[in-house]
């Protein structure tokens, strides 16, 4: 039972962290329609900027304060990412207005891999450190109940605490901002929030702004946990599943699909891995998206699909 | 000036509905397939069969049964390296475990378990549409990633995972050297671009693209949508699965299931979209640019660097050809969102009217 | 010019300009220098690992030059991006493999490559050397005529931390009832053990569990939770790349004693526990008779002829490092056969790929030799025959103290009564695939 509880408590982190990443997508695509393949690239862009600043401040202007530098180097790699936000837009969206899903997908597909080059050009390739003072060690839980204690990773618990927290602050933004309602009704209609005045290429620039945040907090936990290399941009792949199975449209589906989908996976693994060999996860999450999808084909959360003829 | 129809005149249904029905068209399209199996392996060296011929060949082929599905029944698939596994694997296989199997019938029954394996991956396609489908595809593509690995007797029980084929020959003649790879594979992709030509043009063709453009519409003035999309599937499977059978069987040689990964099933969405969706001839020339721009960006980059007199290193050029690799697809999209083939077809009309503007 | 037609004459010009590129791709011809193609990966998942191999092989091969080359024939070299993939490693091959004169030697760094390689090196008459990885009965010369793996094969490596571990525990009659779990990447390198690690497991009673990490090996959490669970007394870890350090820190994470966890020698060097620090303290791993070797003469000879003459390939931190090290050693199992070959067809001459075969399948490297060479207490005497491709078997265990490795143990052999019988099968179920048959007497000669 203890282990059980464990591997849940597993899963529910993993899937705190999936949902970060998740939120990325689901950002982009209330606001302008476009399925942002390219949040992965934007994840290790971001995480890539901080390490890496992170390591070259103190070189540069001889600061031994790890909280200062590593603060100084999150709001460079913030501005960081709002540059590329911008060039994005005013390079790539601009000029693909209208156009259909498949080819909006596309693009984003080539902004991956033109992100991920100049990312490992400008950054290097090896692998980086991003310490913003996690703890590792694991926390030992109830162990009067359970043998040896029920494990929680710290590290897990403290990033599960900063997506809530920053679910929670955009929501705020959303809810009770005005240019969180400009956002809402450019998601809801282009033309006619065109035509009360909320100018579309200023909103885009400026979700395509808090998405790249949102990279950048995804990119520095995904970064302290696992070290910071261009695998990291795989985990836009493990990410998807839980946007699909939350709906495309939805905030809240995405938490409630990262905590599904991080469940489903270790407790597959875990339990159902052994007798087929085991390595099981990645397609589990999939399959599970999948099934979700056949009852519900807009997924949990997302709005229904309606077909004019 | 040359490129009319002035005097071809059709006398009977038939020559009507040719795939070619303008002459120098026919002729061109003669012209080239002649060129291809006769004039290439007069001219050219053993590097550029390996490294860009047969890949082209066998990716074109692929793409094509891509563009079925993605580009004229609108399905857009993300699982096509894992047909293309299923393919190479089912292919292996039977070759291997069935004594003095032809490598033909191996070829074809590695399409036709592709095929079983696409029609059960697209049940989820009558209930589930758009971005949505094309995320769960992926699930297809994953869980062939991992059966590939795990499940020991596809791989016929090897340790290591890896599988190798050799001695491959066909009615009596080997397919050794590099030419006769080229020519096996060059018939095999004319034979079946000729059949994928005349299924789009077809009832069940149109069919697909009536799903394609609206599908609600589509059902209602008759046409079944389960039929409609699980053909696309099967078909397009098919013939995905010969591919992979031969870029596992005549390109590699020896291969483990990372080299269906979904990096490739990224560049076959990648060749259909910038060849052209619901076009044979895009099919072509996406698998072209594919195939040929990292080679070219590998020789040209530090061409450049030396021109303007930087060492650049490997990590570099290879990072390079990312960066110039997405670049390029993001330009070609917003230059030609339909891709190669519309600028094809584009230059065919100015040539056309040619050499009057308009 | 219309705009539409200005964007296909554009589109068209540029498509003409990529075919005559590529077609066009200049070969400086020159044969008397020998040439040694590079297959490296400097990007990618696994880029933390290839550069220093890249790095040591490419400065090796500076060196050489420096010291006047092989018997006076200079060295040319080539880097080729593979990303770690296949097809790339085949498309490297291929456009390598006639370059400069000819390719003398290919050393793929990679087991899938190296399976691709060994279907086309036979036909190409190129040899591959795959010095710690690839095929374990690739060592059977007498049937894989083209593949050395010198020094070392997955199944010598899981044998010697069988014995090790036994070794530790008192002797292998211990072994029995101990839990010994293998996390390994998937794919043909991570599998590559098993069936050595099953054999060991049957003659010894010991409980084997496997746990697979699929590619690129970051994700971990569920493996480390269920080897929470299991408690076994030993973790293998057969990982490349990210993988390795992914191991380490979520061994931290869920608690699992570090100086249980026994590295490949792929999974024991610094780009794996640097990052992770102090967390990795104690963590072990086999050292392919070399470790990090920063006090070696073969590295301050570099350090004085490469790269205090700015001609370093990478950066002078990084020299004598584990991977380092390995470059370099592949690096000198490349030129030493070449010398080996020269003695028979022409010393001073260049040697062609055919004749550089014979001289890696006749290598004779004795202390003598090594330590004129620069690797005095660094690789242990190697000497390869038709039968015996591989030539030595040496190991030796690391440990991280969380600023350097350290040797933890003597030099220790793979047991080749397990183990020939193994390569011998596989080698013979190979043979009987491609219906060869066993090279002997005068085939071997040659």
């Amino acid at each position: 039972m203890g282990f059980f509880l464990e591997t849940l408590i597993g899963g529910l982190m993993a899937g705190m962290l999936y949902s970060l990443v998740a939120l990325g997508f689901v950002l982009i695509f209330k606001a302008s329609g476009v399925f942002n393949f390219a949040q992965g690239a934007m994840v290790l862009f971001a995480a890539l900027a901080m390490a890496r600043f992170a390591e070259w401040i103190p070189a540069w202007t001889g600061l031994d304060n790890l909280l200062l530098a590593n603060l100084i180097a999150f709001v460079l790699a913030g501005a960081v990412m709002f540059a590329v936000a911008w060039l994005i837009e005013y390079l790539v969206l601009r000029h693909l207005v209208n156009q259909e899903g498949a080819t909006l997908l596309m693009a984003t597909l080539g902004i991956t891999y033109f992100l991920d080059g100049l990312g490992q050009t400008i950054f290097g390739s090896d692998i980086y450190k991003i310490d913003i003072g996690m703890p590792k060690e694991p926390l030992m839980l109830f162990d009067s109940v359970f043998e040896g204690g029920l494990l929680v990773s710290q590290e897990d618990l403290i990033a599960a605490g900063i997506s809530a927290a920053l679910v929670a602050m955009l929501t705020v933004f959303f809810q009770k901002t005005s240019t969180g309602r400009a956002l809402r009704a450019v998601a809801d209609d282009h033309q006619a929030a065109q035509s009360i005045g909320i100018p579309l290429n200023r909103i885009w620039v400026i979700v395509w702004c808090v998405a790249g945040v949102v990279a950048l907090v995804a990119g520095m936990i995904w970064g302290s946990k696992l070290g910071v290399q261009f695998s990291l941009s795989a985990v836009a792949l493990r990410a998807l599943p839980v946007v699909i199975l939350g709906g495309l449209t939805s905030v809240p589906g995405a938490i409630l699909g990262g905590l599904i989908i991080g469940v489903g996976e270790k407790l597959s693994e875990v339990f159902l891995g052994p007798y087929v060999g085991g390595g099981i996860e990645i397609w589990f999450a999939y399959v599970l998206a999948l099934v979700v999808l056949l009852f519900r084909p807009q997924g949990l959360f997302g709005e229904k699909i309606i077909d004019r003829v | 000036m040359f490129y009319r129809e002035n005097g071809q005149f059709k006398t009977s249904y038939r020559g009507d509905q040719q795939i070619f029905p303008i002459a120098q068209d026919r002729w061109a399209i003669l012209a080239l397939v002649v060129f291809a199996f006769i004039g290439v392996p007069l001219l050219v060296d053993e590097y550029l069969y390996r490294a860009i011929l047969i890949p082209f060949l066998i990716l074109s082929l692929a793409a094509l049964g891509v563009n079925i599905l993605v580009g004229y029944c609108g399905q857009i698939s993300l699982g096509s390296g894992g047909f293309m596994a299923v393919g190479a694997y089912a292919a292996y296989n039977t070759f291997i475990r069935i004594d003095d199997m032809p490598l033909l019938v191996a070829l074809l029954s590695g399409g036709f378990f592709a095929t079983l394996v696409g029609i059960f991956f697209g049940i989820p396609s009558l209930r589930v549409k758009g971005l949505y489908l094309a995320v769960a595809t992926l699930a297809a593509q994953f869980f062939c990633d991992w059966a590939f690995l795990r499940i020991k007797w596809f791989t016929n029980n090897t340790s290591s995972g890896s599988v190798s084929v050799s001695n491959l020959q066909v009615f009596g003649q080997p397919i050794d050297t590099p030419v006769q790879k080229y020519i096996f594979c060059l018939a095999i992709l004319v034979v079946f671009a000729l059949l994928a030509k005349n299924l789009v043009r077809s009832a069940i063709g149109r069919e697909w693209m009536a799903i394609r453009d609206m599908d609600v519409a589509a059902a209602v003035i008759g046409i079944r949508p389960m039929y409609a999309k699980l053909s696309a599937f099967a078909v397009s499977s098919f013939i995905v699965g010969v591919a992979g059978a031969l870029w596992g069987f005549i390109h590699l040689g020896a291969w483990e299931p990372a080299a269906f990964s979904v990096d490739r099933s990224f560049s076959l969405l990648f060749m259909v979209i910038i060849g052209g969706m619901g076009s044979i001839m895009g099919s072509f020339f996406g698998a072209a640019f594919i195939v040929v721009l990292p080679i070219f960006l590998n020789q040209a980059i530090p061409l450049l660097g030396g021109l303007f007199g930087f060492d650049v290193s490997t990590a570099f050029i290879s990072h390079a050809e990312y960066m110039v690799f997405g670049a390029l697809i993001v330009w070609f999209l917003i230059v030609e969102p339909h891709g190669l083939a519309r600028l094809w077809s584009l230059g065919k009309q100015k040539l056309r009217v040619w050499p009057f503007p308009h | 010019m219309s705009l539409k037609l200005r964007k296909f004459t554009l589109a068209a010009g540029m498509a003409v300009a990529a075919v005559v590129a590529s077609v066009a791709t200049p070969a400086l011809a020159q044969p008397k220098d020998q040439f040694f193609p590079l297959l490296v990966y400097r990007t990618g998942a696994y880029a933390p690992n290839g550069v220093p191999f890249a790095n040591g092989y490419a400065d090796y091969l500076k060196l050489v030059n420096a010291r006047g080359g092989i018997n006076g024939v200079k060295v040319s070299f080539e880097e080729c991006e593979t990303g770690y993939a296949t097809d790339r490693g085949v498309e490297c091959y291929e456009r390598l493999k006639g370059k400069n004169g000819g390719a003398t030697v290919f050393q793929p760094l990679s087991t899938g490559i190296t399976f691709a390689l060994t279907e086309k090196a036979p036909g190409d008459k190129i040899p591959l050397i795959t010095a710690g990885y690839g095929r374990s009965e690739s060592a059977d010369g007498q049937v894989f005529k083209w593949n050395f793996p010198l020094t070392g094969t997955y199944w010598g490596a899981a044998d010697i931390l069988i014995q090790h571990l036994a070794a530790k525990e008192g002797g292998f009659d211990k072994l029995k009832g101990k839990k010994i779990t293998l996390v390994y990447h998937d794919s043909p390198f991570g599998k590559e053990p098993i069936p050595l690690l099953q054999e060991r497991a049957a003659m010894h009673g010991f409980v084997l569990s496997l746990l697979p990490v699929a590619h690129p090996g970051v994700e971990q959490k569920a493996t480390w939770l269920q080897i929470r669970q299991n408690r076994p007394d030993y973790v293998l870890n057969w990982g490349w790349g990210v993988m390795n350090s992914t191991a380490l820190k979520e061994a931290v994470a869920t608690g699992f004693p570090r100086d249980k966890m026994y590295g490949v020698w792929w999974a024991g060097a610094e780009p794996d526990v640097k990052d992770v620090g102090d967390g990795a303290k104690g963590y072990n791993a086999l050292a392919l008779q070399h470790g990090a070797e920063p006090n070696s003469a073969v590295v301050k000879e570099i350090l004085a002829k490469v790269h205090d003459k700015g001609q370093g390939t990478g950066p002078k931190a990084e020299v004598g490092e584990v991977l380092y090290m390995r470059g370099l050693t592949a690096a000198m199992f490349a030129v030493e056969g070449v010398r080996a070959a020269q003695e028979r067809y022409g010393k001073g001459k260049w040697v062609s790929a055919e004749q550089a075969r014979w001289g890696y399948e006749n290598l004779n490297l004795t202390q003598a030799k090594l330590d004129a060479l620069g690797f005095k207490g660094v690789m242990r005497p190697i000497s390869t025959s038709c039968a015996d491709h591989q030539g030595a078997s040496w190991a030796r265990m690391h440990q991280w103290d969380g600023k350097k490795w350290n040797f933890t143990s003597d030099w220790m052999q793979q047991d080749d009564a397990i183990i020939k019988p193994m390569i011998k099968a596989a080698a013979d179920k190979y043979a009987a695939e491609k219906k060869w048959t066993r090279r002997t007497g005068q085939d071997c000669q040659s």
